[in-house]
């Protein structure tokens, strides 16, 4: 279990586990941990496919390339059945966005304790007190990783909307819409307007929700079963191994999704 | 759970990595395997077409088996019958020389056997004369007498 120093209890190591390291005050904190794991986890992503992209061959592939050209088309596939559209952002973003997603909740599946007790280490070797070390591994457990993503998502789909129906048609499907008498576009507009925000909060609220659940499932079992803890993890892994490329997989899909909704004439 | 400035720079990585993505990632990737898509497609279609044309050939091939066949039967055929009619007509011919050479011999014979008459009568005669000028010892006028010779030759 976690922690050296002080009173350790169930409710402290599980305060302790979900607790990110942060610089700064207020607004302008940054949770360090939430950053640097997302970085690097991101340019593991453009930098391995940008090893294939390199030496793409169109004769017979390397091993790697197989892998990578497997997850391109499946993401390509699901692009082309779902956005009718033309356009060159669509597929590398939904490509971008399942592969850092997954990649950030696969995070979830290294045992709990294992780097946050190696910060602690190396955060006392340091001079801190390892009490106030923290580091919170799973970027996608932290609602500002999420949110981003579903803020570019959101940004996007109103690009997208004035790009392909103009400011005047975006505005018109916000009020005229489903009630169309002008007495009741204050309500349409209440409406669609709900409507449009969930959106990207449920996008991020998803996301987020799943793997906080899961991450503070595994820090339950590690903190309260004991030896217990060995089989549970494992079970709980084994049922979150599906859990994990669901959630990256049902992101990248609703990003479509609302991407083609935003990029359609009614 | 605050929202922070967190969000800000976590946005700045996704724009990114997205941009990255978009620019040096997706395209070569996404050409190679739609040119190999392609080339497949192609290599297909031509292993089909070459199927066809290798059928075809073959009915060709069948055909053309077929017609060589029928012609080396009539060609040896052909030489069958020419080989016995040359038999035939050498055989005609051998009979025919055979004959000829036959009946020439029996002429030759003949004449040969009539000059040898002939010769024969001659000396006979002048063996008769002979004989009748010692039997008559006497000349005789031989040429007073040769019709008498003569009628004697040729009884003989």
């Amino acid at each position: 279990m976690a922690g050296s120093s002080g009173e350790l209890t169930i409710s402290s190591y599980i305060q302790h586990h979900l607790t990110n390291a942060s610089v700064g005050e207020g607004f302008w904190t940054f949770h360090i941990d939430t950053l640097a794991w997302s970085i690097v986890l991101g340019f593991v992503f453009i930098l391995s496919f940008r090893a294939v992209a390199k030496k793409a061959t169109v004769g017979v592939p390397s091993k790697w390339q197989a892998c990578v050209e497997l997850v391109v088309e499946f993401v390509n596939d699901t692009v082309k059945g779902t956005y009718h559209g033309k356009s060159p952002l669509i597929a590398p973003l939904a490509l971008t966005i399942f592969v850092w997603v997954l990649l950030m909740n696969l995070m979830d599946l290294i045992p709990v304790d294992f780097l946050p007790s190696f910060a602690q280490f190396v955060g006392g070797q340091l001079g801190h007190d390892p009490a106030h070390v923290y580091m919170k591994v799973v970027p996608t457990t932290d609602l500002n990783m999420t949110l981003a993503l579903s803020l570019g998502v959101f940004i996007l789909m109103i690009y997208y909307s004035i790009k392909i129906k103009g400011a005047g048609g975006f505005l018109k499907e916000l009020y005229a819409h489903p009630f169309n008498t002008p007495w009741l576009y204050w309500f349409n507009f209440i409406l669609e307007v709900v409507a449009l925000l969930a959106k990207p909060l449920s996008l991020a609220l998803r996301l987020f929700g799943n793997l906080y659940a899961g991450e503070l499932i595994f820090i339950l079992i590690a903190g309260t079963m004991g030896l217990w803890q060995l089989p549970l993890h494992f079970i709980w892994a084994a049922f979150h191994l599906l859990v994990i490329p669901l959630q990256a997989f049902i992101f990248m899909m609703l990003t479509i999704v609302y991407l083609s909704l935003a990029s359609e004439k009614h | 759970m605050n929202i922070n400035a967190t969000l800000l720079g976590e946005l700045i990585a996704f724009i990114f990595f997205v941009w990255f993505c978009m620019k040096y990632v997706w395209p070569p990737i996404i050409g190679a395997i739609e040119e190999r898509q392609k080339k497949i497609a192609d290599g297909l279609a031509a292993s089909e077409e070459g199927e066809k044309a290798l059928e075809l050939a073959q009915a060709d091939a069948d055909v053309q088996l077929k017609e060589a066949k029928a012609q080396a039967a009539d060609i040896i055929e052909q030489a069958k019958k020419r080989g016995s009619t040359i038999v035939d007509e050498e055989t005609q011919r051998g009979h025919s020389e055979r004959e000829k050479i036959i009946a020439q011999g029996y002429s030759e014979i003949e004449a040969e056997r009539n000059r040898t008459k002939e010769e024969l009568r001659k000396q006979v005669a002048a063996l008769a004369i002979a004989g009748a000028e010692k039997i008559l010892d006497r000349e005789i006028d031989a040429a007073a007498q040769s019709d008498i010779v003569e009628k004697l030759v040729a009884e003989l």
